[in-house]
């Protein structure tokens, strides 16, 4: 177990090192970002000249990708325009989108998976039906649309909450950003869940624990639920990576100064050092939570050993 | 104040948890009935005076600086401030005399030394300033700010302090209206704490405006408040304001109608056909000293060859400008006449209408000038401008329809989107680009001369399509050297006769400033340059 996480750990030395060159690659091919920086005057030669070397963009893309890894091997992940250090927009944007994250996380797994159970034990009947109208109609809706929607309804119409959360985005001003991001994924996880336990419930281990008079709720939670989620937790897993760096609609629309919107403001002001570092932090998270997930095999099902 | 921040999240998880509102918690919880809250976006840049070159910055320099002039927020004339007077005898050497019993908010007094130093830090290369390109016309100005190189003097020569209230200025040339550039941000004075401490300062900058900077959460949120102690004229009229970073223009219209924010002055353009229903008399809707046009590609020899400004000229005329501005831009753009805005007034040198027929809206007469012209060089016209803002792409393929229509070949006209606008200022900037493009001007002072020199002078700075005309760059030689501003003012018009016969650029829209307030606030207006005048919202 200890070797095989040593190994996995290793192995993302290369990936880390290979995605954050190709992000380093691809935001350099969006151009040079300091012509922009003047608005509608034309760039002064002089200035433009100096800003250019402060960020290293006259040196040619490796030397400049060398710099760039020698400063995140020290800690130092560069300047956004504005003057604020990428650590400093980090520490403050990761922790909103990482509650965000929960939020959404939560409620699918909580929702989804008693809905999945539900309609997959009463498979073909008038509640599955519903469940399974339902999550399709909820699949083919688009984040912004159930946001603006949503956003307009409770926060405005009705004044439940307020539409746009503050720059601290406590967990309760983020209930509802957090159920409309996790909308769509709720759709799948209840979809996956039903499927495994619908094939399931029909396993000849089932057969046996019903003859042996076990009762139904713990034939359900520990026998059952326990071998249907592999597929389940593995989505949920990936999803993790998803919800953190793909909030950027959701986030947009409800005010949230996370993760989202920074990568979103890098990626508008051609800012290197913000897009490359925020991601690369994604990038780990994923790696993360894969890792984590692939744990989670062995003690939900104890035939998987790693070695 | 950490603390209190922390102690509130503690409440706001309780509360959400067990209630599942969070009204209580919102931005709105613990606000002061006396704060305007207002919408903002990040700041492109630091907080600096020479190195704020848009409009969310701007916005917090107009409230915590006052320079030598002030533009009024109304008319855009240009009136004394900090200066008593600016005197000159030639036009070219100017003596400036200050008011007395000014200081910044810190208690440091306003001397000479505070412009001058101020000054000379923009000027300097070495302080990699966005609005060096100001200091320009002073004396001095290639050696602190040579194009390539470094820099072989640290001030401006033309810089120099007589008394604490009195320095003179030497200009490189004659420049009779250069007193009236001076209520530009980039020509505030400074105090020392900025050059003895500038990490400290740019955390909280200290200005000598009606109000000063309480708290400032970099990237999302600013509290300014009131100062008691300002020595003008013009104080504010509430306790402060706090500026709030939305991330998006809907969001912060949403949140005004759900009455959690006061001032949104940007009103998003889906929203344009609701709004008059949504907020009422609560929306403003006025010019701006901004114009949108096309310019041509001079550098071109097919878009500059003799004959050419026919067909540029018809081009022109085949723009429907008044049925665009209706439905896309519902009446927040107005269709141009000329090459400047209508912000500037009389007195700033507008006159409408200087573009004649070239601007008006003439199918038959828009085919035969480019017919007689030689027709479309290969046939076709391309238009470009980035479409990451502003409707860009919607009005080009107006633009495109409109030209298709009146010469009736559909594919005479295409559009050229670029995704970012660094990729299209690039583009533009290496001269790659073969078709007319878009070229949008906000002013920096409302004169006519900066909507003209800087554009369309011979090899000046933001002169993208390199237009060049003799006796053009001739009148604004002499409009400059004129002593008084009616008689520049008429010059400067003459010149503008030169664009309506040359064309270089076509003169789309004047676009306004528009914004939407609360009823819980009243007396908000938008100064020339659409910032929200801060300092006369009254509460109630």
């Amino acid at each position: 177990m200890g070797r095989y996480v040593i190994r996995r750990l290793l192995q993302m030395i290369p990936v880390f090192i290979g995605s954050t060159f190709l992000i380093f690659f691809m935001v350099y091919a969006l151009g040079d970002p300091v012509a922009a920086l003047f608005g509608d005057k034309a760039p002064d030669p002089a200035t433009a000249a100096r800003i250019r070397k402060d960020l290293y963009l006259d040196e040619p893309l490796w030397k400049q990708y060398l710099h760039y890894m020698g400063q995140i091997l020290t800690g130092d992940f560069g300047t956004a325009f504005n003057g604020q250090k990428v650590t400093e927009l980090m520490a403050s944007a990761f922790p909103v989108t990482l509650r965000l994250t929960i939020v959404a996380l939560l409620f699918e797994i909580v929702v989804g998976i008693v809905l999945g159970v539900l309609s997959g034990l009463r498979r073909g009947r008038s509640l599955d039906t519903s469940v399974l109208l339902i999550t399709l109609i909820v699949v083919s809706i688009p984040t912004f649309v159930s946001g603006y929607v949503l956003q307009f309804l409770i926060g405005v119409k009705w004044g439940v909450v307020t539409p746009a959360v503050s720059p601290y985005a406590p967990f309760g001003e983020l209930i509802l950003p957090g159920v409309v991001l996790a909308l769509t994924s709720l759709a799948y996880v209840t979809r996956l869940t039903r499927t495994t336990i619908a094939e399931n419930s029909r396993a000849d281990y089932i057969r046996t624990a019903v003859a042996k008079g076990l009762p139904r709720h713990r034939l359900v939670t520990r026998h059952l639920l326990r071998n249907s989620l592999i597929p389940v937790v593995t989505f949920i897993g990936t999803d993790v990576g998803a919800l953190m760096g793909g909030a950027i609609v959701t986030e947009r629309i409800f005010n949230i100064h996370g993760v989202g919107y920074q990568l979103y403001q890098g990626i508008l002001r051609q800012n290197s050092p913000t897009v490359v570092g925020f991601v690369t932090i994604l990038v780990i998270v994923f790696l993360l939570a894969n890792l984590l997930v692939d744990l989670l095999y062995a003690v939900l099902d104890p035939r998987i050993r790693y070695a | 104040m950490r603390g209190a921040v922390r102690a509130r999240w503690a409440a706001c998880v309780l509360s959400g948890a067990l209630a599942a509102t969070a009204a209580g918690c919102g931005s709105g919880g613990h606000d002061e009935p006396g704060l305007v809250r207002a919408s903002w976006s990040d700041p492109q840049n630091q907080l600096e005076p020479a190195n704020t070159n848009e409009v969310q910055g701007g916005k917090v320099l107009y409230m915590i600086f006052r320079g030598l002039k002030r533009y009024d927020p109304r008319t855009g004339a240009a009136e004394n401030m900090l200066a008593e007077k600016i005197d000159t005898t030639d036009q070219q050497n100017f003596t400036i005399t200050l008011k007395d019993g000014w200081t910044f908010s810190n208690g440091e007094k306003i001397t000479s030394r505070s412009f001058v130093d101020a000054w000379n830090y923009a000027a300097l290369a070495d302080n990699k300033q966005k609005n060096a390109s100001f200091f320009e016309y002073l004396d001095g100005y290639d050696k602190v700010h040579p194009d390539s190189g470094e820099p072989t003097a640290r001030t401006l020569s033309g810089l120099a302090v007589k008394d604490d209230r009195t320095f003179t200025a030497r200009l490189r040339t004659k420049f009779s209206t250069w007193p009236d550039t001076l209520g530009y941000t980039a020509y505030s004075p400074l105090p020392r704490a900025f050059f003895d401490d500038h990490a400290a300062w740019l955390k909280k900058p200290v200005g000598n405006g009606p109000y000063g900077i309480d708290s400032y959460h970099r990237g999302s949120a600013m509290r300014l408040r009131r100062w008691d102690g300002y020595p003008g004229e013009d104080k504010a009229r509430n306790d402060g304001v706090e500026l709030r970073v939305y991330t998006d223009n809907n969001t912060a219209y949403t949140d005004l109608q759900a009455g959690n924010l006061d001032l949104v002055d940007d009103i998003p353009s889906a929203q344009l056909k609701n709004v008059r229903k949504d907020l009422g008399d609560r929306y403003i809707n006025q010019p701006a000293g901004i114009i949108q046009t096309l310019a041509f590609p001079m550098y071109d020899e097919r878009w500059s060859a003799s004959g050419m400004e026919k067909v540029r000229r018809g081009l022109s005329m085949a723009i429907n400008r008044d049925q665009i501005t209706d439905q896309i831009y519902r009446k927040t753009r107005t269709p141009a006449t000329d090459w400047t805005s209508p912000a500037l007034g009389d007195q700033g040198g507008y006159k409408g209408g200087l573009c004649g027929g070239a601007c008006r809206y003439d199918v038959a007469g828009a085919k035969s000038l480019i017919e007689e012209g030689g027709g479309l060089p290969g046939g076709r016209v391309t238009l470009t401008s980035n479409v990451d803002t502003g409707s860009h792409r919607v009005w080009m393929d107006a633009v495109c329809n409109s030209i298709n229509n009146a010469l009736g070949k559909d594919r005479a006209c295409t559009v050229n989107p670029i995704g970012t606008f660094a990729d299209f200022r690039n583009q533009q900037t290496e001269q790659r680009l073969t078709g007319p493009f878009r070229s949008g001007w906000q002013m920096d002072y409302p004169l006519i001369q900066n909507f003209l020199q800087p554009l369309y002078y011979t090899d000046a700075s933001s002169n993208y399509g390199k237009f060049s005309d003799p006796q053009f760059d001739k009148l604004v030689d002499e409009a400059n050297a004129e002593s008084s501003q009616d008689k520049a003012n008429a010059k400067f018009q003459e010149a503008e006769r030169i664009l309506a016969q040359q064309m270089p650029a076509i003169p789309l829209w004047y676009q306004n400033g528009s914004a939407g307030y609360s009823s819980r606030i009243s007396d908000v207006t938008l100064n020339p340059f659409s910032v929200p005048v801060y300092e006369q919202i009254k509460i109630g």
